[in-house]
């Protein structure tokens, strides 16, 4: 049942990212002063929604792995995928955020609060991921991984308060406000995007269910390996007490 | 928990006062950043002025990387950890400490640094109480997250190249934050310092909170 929801939420993201490249490419119109480059605006907020997303599972599984009572490898997986999907999607805002800024501001980098705070939560779970790689024991690595992702989490606002009083530019939420056409944003164009958020939001649930499908298999390896080991060394106790 | 931390403090500052590691070689490492940083803006006391609180606060973020590994290798000795776990010493109590012997030290590198920034890269002072209590409240917020990441890369390899790759991006907020209160402390009044001044409470606070809670899990993960 469960790898059934996971088969049918692929099969929603490929729909959806289908229908919003044939809206967002033919069917809805450019804009007025954007032309052609508004249509951005079908990758970049999405990506930008499933990036922030993905931290705030990573934050939540990692708090669920370090409480005693609820701790299971499962939530350590969870944050593993969560992470590495939202370090995929941070990094593609942070090119397609480039590619729309060079036409329309003129330049591929500001220092604006959004930006960077977004570039800095891109490095420091960057770090989350070196740190896995870094040794240990499964639980080790497990804990040490949680901890860094609570409080990378934790930085996050204050990192994004920092640089918001330090310098912005960035313009206003898009589609998280009371009043969407009242924005000026057109019909089919707000449709659009919220197909956008729509099939990325199903991609980044199919990418994480397949990614703890894979670590679980990949420990289900290690611990098959330890088993055998373990059956091994067994057996040869079996021998040296049989000849002693 | 605060005896533990008084004793893990005093156990420290007397290991650096009878090693004097960060006297030989933490501090002249932050003062060379210092004059680097001089060489490659130029000697027109005008722009040296102008960056000084951002080079200190640079040297300092360095310097704190010093002091917060050596401060693990502390406790990175054979039977170190085994035995204070024996002894029953409080995780929260020790986090506290180690961060309070860090926080001393780092101290001690910022008003160094301040005064070279003054004498060598013209920074005028015009108010030391902002520039002492921002020293303060960044300071604490140095100490907390270096140690409690310091310990959580304690056991794990490339650790070194780890420790920065983890901490820098964390420590934005304060590297901000500390450098606005050191800009707005060379005018006598102008610039608006009470956000700057919250945050780096905010962020003390909220470190020192998570390394109380955390720590703990922290060594169990060494």
């Amino acid at each position: 049942m469960k790898r059934y929801g996971l088969t049918l939420t692929g099969a929603l993201a490929a729909v959806t990212l289908a229908l919003t490249a044939i809206f967002g490419i033919l069917i809805t119109p450019p804009d007025v002063t954007q032309k052609e480059y508004a249509r951005f605006l079908y990758l970049h907020p999405p990506m930008a929604w499933v990036a922030y997303l993905a931290f705030g599972v990573a934050a939540l599984s990692s708090i669920l792995y370090l409480w005693p009572r609820t701790r299971r490898a499962y939530f350590d997986h969870l944050a593993l995928a969560a992470v590495e999907s939202g370090v995929l999607f941070t990094g593609l805002v942070l090119v397609t955020g480039s590619m729309w800024a060079e036409p329309v501001w003129g330049t591929y980098w500001v220092w604006d609060a959004r930006l960077t705070a977004t570039a800095l939560m891109f490095v420091m779970f960057l770090g989350y991921l070196a740190l896995r790689r870094m040794g240990g024991t499964t639980e080790q690595i497990a804990r040490r991984a949680a901890i860094v992702a609570l409080i990378s989490s934790i930085n996050v606002p204050l990192v994004h308060f920092s640089v918001l009083w330090w310098n912005t530019l960035h313009q206003g939420p898009s589609v998280l406000t009371p009043g969407l056409s009242s924005q000026g944003v057109h019909g089919a164009m707000a449709w659009t995007m919220l197909l956008s958020f729509v099939a990325f939001t199903s991609l980044f649930v199919w990418m994480v269910g397949r990614r703890i499908r894979l670590e679980q298999l990949r420990s289900g390896v290690g611990n098959d390996a330890l088993n055998d080991a373990i059956a091994a060394r067994l057996a040869e106790g079996d021998v040296v007490e049989v000849s002693a | 928990m605060f005896r533990d931390a008084w004793a893990i403090l005093v156990k420290d500052l007397r290991i650096e006062l009878r090693t004097r590691v960060g006297l030989w070689q933490v501090l002249p490492f932050a003062a060379i950043s210092l004059i680097l940083f001089s060489f490659a803006l130029g000697p027109k006391a005008s722009t040296l002025a102008h960056g000084a609180a951002g080079m200190t606060w640079v040297g300092v973020l360095f310097a704190t990387f010093l002091v917060v590994g050596r401060s693990q290798s502390l406790e990175m000795g054979t039977g170190v950890s085994e035995a204070q776990r024996l002894a029953g010493v409080d995780p929260a109590g020790m986090f506290l400490g180690k961060a309070a012997a860090v926080f001393v030290q780092l101290l001690a590198i910022e008003a160094l640094l301040g005064l070279g920034a003054k004498l060598l890269l013209h920074m005028p002072i015009e108010r030391l109480w902002l520039l002492v209590a921002s020293s303060v409240l960044a300071t604490i917020g140095l100490a907390a997250v270096g140690t409690l990441y310091g310990a959580i890369v304690a056991g794990a390899r490339a650790r070194e190249t780890l420790l920065p790759m983890l901490v820098l991006p964390v420590l934005v907020p304060v590297l901000i934050s500390a450098v606005k209160c050191w800009q707005a402390a060379s005018v006598s009044k102008g610039l608006a310092i009470g956000e700057w001044l919250s945050i780096l409470a905010t962020f003390a606070v909220v470190y020192l909170a998570a390394g109380i809670i955390l720590y703990g899990q922290v060594q169990e993960s060494q």
